[in-house]
């Protein structure tokens, strides 16, 4: 059995009469890159912010290494780094003071700090933009330095909260790159996002929360064989194509989506395939299944704000 | 929670290590990458106001309660600019970094508690006081008005009148919804205590009921009141009193500021 790190019990985050977090119950492993997957507004940031130490619980308990967040706060928060999704970087300073001044808040002497920034802006492709200061840089750089700065005292848990929100793709695979190999060196990782692909690609394992609730977990692999099969079929709609989907397979999920029909099966790999040599259908396209169809299967598609 | 509760969670004592320092630590190396800039407005305020009530209006006051005009308004000067560099220091710069910058919530991921952000502005507050004072001292010592080795006390009164200053100011920013509300403390009491306390005025002109009124709530009387006997070098009984009452209030708003803040900043 891997070692729990993070231990939540019946966890709990009221704010006046929002329910944020509702008696939710987790662990997460030591080594593992762990996803909480959800809508807006789903309690997602609300529990990383309760993981280190600066939201109260309202009720329930939650341990980091065995310590309580509620006893404990400095200890925890020593060895967790943190990379919000509100960018909070400090403007007043330049990008290497940004580090070194992180550094100072947890104690590391000067020299060590020196040492770790020049490795971190390595680390994050920021060497030549190490005297830029905050509001200079992009999208992409200020992430990178939110993540730098996460590292800046080595911390065995690394919490991102949407750390790819709003990038470009070669920013998006950067920050995908340095997440993956920092799990490498065995730092646990929790990670926010609402990008399902991000989650398959870097995810040991997914949370799946929705209005406070966890209402699934697994395997990312594992969800989508589950939830949705293995091939999705779409086709245009159509009154006499739904017929005879329908009849066809009984057992099938249809789902009509604007002017699509999408079936979701759980019947083995070429399906597909055999129907649509004999119907030939306009607009057929066969795909994977993935992650995406098992969000919206569970959480719906009513929009969130 | 009931309103003795409420009270209590209010006056609860903040419990503070050394990592207050280096909330102040970041606050000063901010100020020292523009000190320039920084040390332009002491220095030259109190040279204007020196140079145009002092010798201007000196001319026609000639003196104020024994002491030439220009003698009389010095020691206000130092006081005003301990009132006014921590007041603003821990309104609109503090609400900036609070609200704009989002610096405290960067600084509390880290092993630093909210109280401790909250005390680490609160110090770094009475620090501006203290950097203010001492360059319009040396303006005043430059124009020769200084006239006993007392003086040298002026600093650490400096220091826990900005302490005080700064803990009311933070009080208004736990309370701001916004950052133009500071309005409302700069018009109703900043510029009226600037004005009505013993600084360009003796408070003896003023009504009785105006005199009490001032001594008993206004800050800027006692500030002024030990700024001024230690430049004289005249020590009065009423300075014990002006000590206490600082001490009092500045451990008063201390408490209740960072108590404040932590109710806004952890919901």
């Amino acid at each position: 059995m891997p070692e729990v790190l993070i231990k939540a019990e019946s966890l709990t985050k009221k704010y006046d009469d929002f329910l944020a977090v509702d008696r939710i119950d987790f662990e997460v492993f030591k080594g593992e890159c762990c996803g909480f997957l959800g809508p807006n507004g789903a309690g997602k940031t609300t529990t990383i912010k309760m993981i280190h130490c600066v939201l109260p619980l309202t009720s329930g308990s939650l341990t980091v290494a065995g310590m309580s967040v509620s006893e404990k706060p400095r200890e925890i928060k020593k060895m967790i780094g943190v990379a919000p999704q509100e960018e909070n970087l400090d403007p007043d300073f330049a990008v290497i003071t940004n580090l070194l001044v992180y550094a100072r808040y947890f104690d590391v002497p000067k020299p060590e700090a020196v040492k770790r920034a020049e490795n971190l802006l390595k680390f994050s492709q920021l060497e030549e933009k190490r005297n830029v200061i905050i509001d200079q840089l992009s999208t992409g750089m200020k992430k990178r330095l939110i993540l730098a700065r996460a590292l800046i005292n080595e911390p065995h848990i690394l919490l991102l909260d949407e750390p790819t929100t709003g990038l470009d793709p070669q920013a998006r695979h950067l920050i995908w790159d340095k997440v993956r190999s920092l799990r490498k060196q065995g730092v646990t990782i929790i990670l926010t996002t609402h990008y399902m692909d991000e989650a398959a690609e870097l995810c040991d394992r997914t949370l799946i929360m929705d209005h406070g609730k966890i209402i699934e977990e697994g395997k990312p692999a594992d969800l989508v064989k589950k939830h949705v099969g293995e091939d999705v079929l779409e086709v245009d709609y159509d009154a006499e194509v739904m017929k005879t989907l329908q009849e066809k397979f009984p057992e099938a999920m249809l789902e009509t989506v604007g002017d699509r029909i999408r079936v979701f099966t759980s019947q083995p790999h070429g399906v597909f395939e055999d129907f649509l040599k004999d119907f030939p259908t306009k607009g057929a396209t066969i795909r994977n299944a993935n992650l995406e169809d098992v969000f919206l299967k569970l959480t719906g598609r009513q929009l969130r704000e | 929670m009931k309103r003795r509760d409420r009270i209590a969670a209010s006056f609860k004592l903040p419990e503070l290590t050394y990592r207050v320092w280096k909330v102040w630590q970041r606050n000063f190396d901010v100020f020292m990458k523009t000190w320039k800039v920084n040390f332009f407005p002491p220095l030259l305020e109190p040279i204007f106001y020196l140079v145009a009530m002092g010798f201007g209006l000196g001319q026609l006051v000639k003196t104020v309660e024994g002491v030439p005009y220009i003698q009389f308004i010095a020691p206000a000067l130092v006081a005003i600019s301990v009132m006014n560099s921590s007041f603003f220091e821990c309104t609109y710069g503090s609400f900036v970094r609070m609200y704009y910058q989002r610096t405290f919530d960067g600084i509390i991921a880290t092993p630093i508690s909210v109280e401790e952000v909250i005390a680490g502005e609160l110090l770094w507050g009475a620090t501006r006081s203290l950097i203010s004072s001492s360059i319009v001292l040396g303006v005043v010592a430059a124009f020769g008005l200084i006239n006993s080795p007392l003086f040298i006390l002026i600093l650490p009164i400096a220091f826990l009148g900005g302490l005080m200053f700064s803990s009311i100011g933070m009080c208004f920013t736990a309370i701001a919804p916004n950052i133009d509300f500071f309005n409302y403390p700069g018009f109703l009491f900043i510029i009226p205590m600037f004005l009505l306390s013993n600084t360009f005025f003796s408070l003896s002109n003023f009504p009785q009921a105006l005199q009490t009124f001032a001594v008993a709530v206004l800050p800027l009387v006692h500030q002024v009141t030990l700024t001024r006997g230690l430049m004289l070098g005249n020590l009065q009984s009423l300075m014990l009193l002006s000590i206490i009452w600082i001490s009092a209030v500045t451990l008063f708003f201390f408490i209740l500021s960072i108590n404040l803040m932590k109710k806004r900043l952890v919901k």
